[in-house]
């Protein structure tokens, strides 16, 4: 063995001079106040900590997790970043976070794989066709590109699909958005660890909050496993257990905690450069950057605050798949996850103030969490550091169901629920 | 594949059946709040744990309340409308 090589070895034992650069300080003990701390070290809780941190000048902040750094929904969806919605509301919301999404890997200094692929929403009934025109004259409205075409424009685009009508559901046409894309979601998570911490963030895993302390209908702290602390303002950003945090609070949330699953192939050649989804055969898929083809359907057909995997989803799930690429018959299936989603009535989220008093929420991301990453750690930041809802979250706030102002994206969730 | 008892039709397949949700106290529309009602429509317990739900097995129409760990996914029991209601003493109209 070269001689060289060893040095390299008993340096980074000894001394730790390769050792890679950690992408943010362990913080060892909590402080026993801060100004404000933000339950769940995810995408979310951690895109807000790092926004209160850079825009608002707001650094004492804990980041509290109770289990590791974005072990839950974040590292658990199919990282597609779309603004293709049906509402006016939703439209201007995702397409903040598209915006944020392009110039991101510079902010954060960290490549988040920010690629624009292409999206496919495939119709193929009548029903999907005018669901798909009314959401392309709103997009087009709200200054996203947006357009319906027809099989013979999907195929051009996308020559591996299937467009024969010799299948069960042929496909009638598609609204076609050019800007959907991927990105790497743990790097979001990192980068935002990352910067956050720089900014003096503490982030604390292995934390679990166990009690939210209120007083007179204020927050003023919580409770944790490794002790209490005092909090200027509590943000909730959890998922799949929003109900479950929110109610520690005293609060009771209009959601339903259902799985998502997802599976990913094992590594094949590019083959497949769209993100391509279809709402009536419940499938989504798009391949990653590895080689992977990802793949997922709707949420399972019931509650349950679990991530197994059955094989039910997968039978579904491929049955339709194999119609819309028949190569996908050669593959084999390398992984499978769940993650537990938040579904609320009309699939918008759940965010801002509450009833009580420094007090704030952000939950109810269901199947489309991921994309909204970056606006919602801007909003909420803005919504913690202010104590007012931000006009792009008005839509969205907590209040809106007691006056059946409902923001129905049903129509645009990525399949059929 | 998940085998659910049906109190009717006996152990069927999981996919014959549809979830109905959590049951709830029943409010009375007529002197209840808007604030009640609204809160009976939209907000959940969505309780991690034992919870009682409505189930549906769709083939033959039958409602039924299941008891269930939604930790675990665990169906604990099934019951018909008549043995859920004399257990609970609680008949509503």
């Amino acid at each position: 063995m070269p001689f060289a090589l060893l040095k390299y070895a008993t340096r980074s034992a000894f001394k730790g001079d390769h050792a890679a650069e950690r992408h943010f300080r362990l913080s060892p003990d909590l402080k026993p106040t801060y100004d404000v701390v933000i339950i769940g070290a995810g995408g979310h809780g951690l895109a807000a900590a790092y926004y209160l941190a850079t825009r608002h000048g707001i650094t004492n902040i804990a980041v509290l997790d109770k289990g590791w750094l974005a072990g839950g929904n974040t590292a658990r969806n199919t990282t597609i970043v779309r603004a293709n919605y049906l509402t006016p509301e939703g439209v201007a919301f995702y397409k903040e976070s598209v915006d944020l999404f392009r110039s991101l890997s510079n902010e954060l200094d960290i490549n988040v794989m920010y690629t624009e692929r292409g999206h496919f929403t495939l119709a193929h009934t009548d029903a999907a066709m005018n669901t798909a025109r009314w959401r392309a004259e709103v997009n087009k409205h709200m200054g996203v590109s947006s357009e319906v075409i027809g099989p013979d424009d999907v195929k051009r685009i996308c020559p591996t699909i299937n467009v024969s009508d010799d299948v069960h559901y042929p496909i009638m046409g598609a609204l076609y958005h050019p800007p959907g894309a991927i990105a790497r979601h743990d790097a979001m998570a990192w980068g935002y660890a990352k910067e956050a911490a720089r900014h003096g963030v503490e982030i604390h895993t292995q934390t679990g909050v166990n009690r939210i302390l209120i007083e007179n209908g204020r927050a003023v702290g919580v409770e944790t496993n490794r002790g209490t602390i005092h909090a200027g303002r509590v943000l909730q950003a959890v998922a799949g257990s929003s109900s479950v945090v929110a109610n520690m609070a005293g609060l009771k949330l209009p959601i339903r905690t259902i799985p998502l699953q997802a599976c990913v192939s094992e590594p094949v050649k590019p083959i497949l450069d769209q993100i391509v989804v279809s709402g009536s055969l419940h499938v989504y898929i798009s391949q990653s950057a590895r080689g992977e083809m990802v793949m997922g359907g709707a949420t399972d057909a019931y509650g349950l605050y679990s991530t197994r995997s059955t094989l039910d989803f997968k039978e579904s799930l491929m049955a339709h798949m194999l119609e819309l690429f028949p190569f996908m018959g050669e593959l084999k299936v390398l992984r499978q996850w769940a993650g537990m989603a938040d579904m609320t009535p009309d699939f918008s989220p759940v965010m801002g103030l509450t009833p009580i008093e420094n007090f704030f929420i952000d939950a109810g991301w269901g199947t489309w969490g991921f994309k909204a990453t970056p606006v919602s750690g801007l909003r909420m930041a803005e919504c913690v550091a202010t104590g007012r809802q931000p006009d792009l979250l008005k839509p969205f706030a907590l209040d809106r169901f007691g006056s059946f102002d409902l923001v129905g994206e049903k129509g645009a969730a990525s399949v059929g629920h | 594949m998940k085998i659910m008892i049906c109190p009717v039709n006996g152990p069927r397949n999981i996919a014959e059946f549809a979830w109905g949700g959590e049951v709830k106290p029943d409010v009375d529309p007529v002197t209840c709040t808007d604030q009640d009602w609204t809160d009976h429509l939209f907000l959940e317990a969505n309780i991690a744990g034992i919870v009682t739900e409505w189930w549906l097995h769709t083939p033959t129409n039958t409602w039924f309340i299941a008891r269930r760990n939604t930790l675990t996914d665990e169906i604990l029991e099934t019951m018909t409308l008549d043995a859920y209601y004399t257990r609970e003493g609680a008949i509503s109209a």
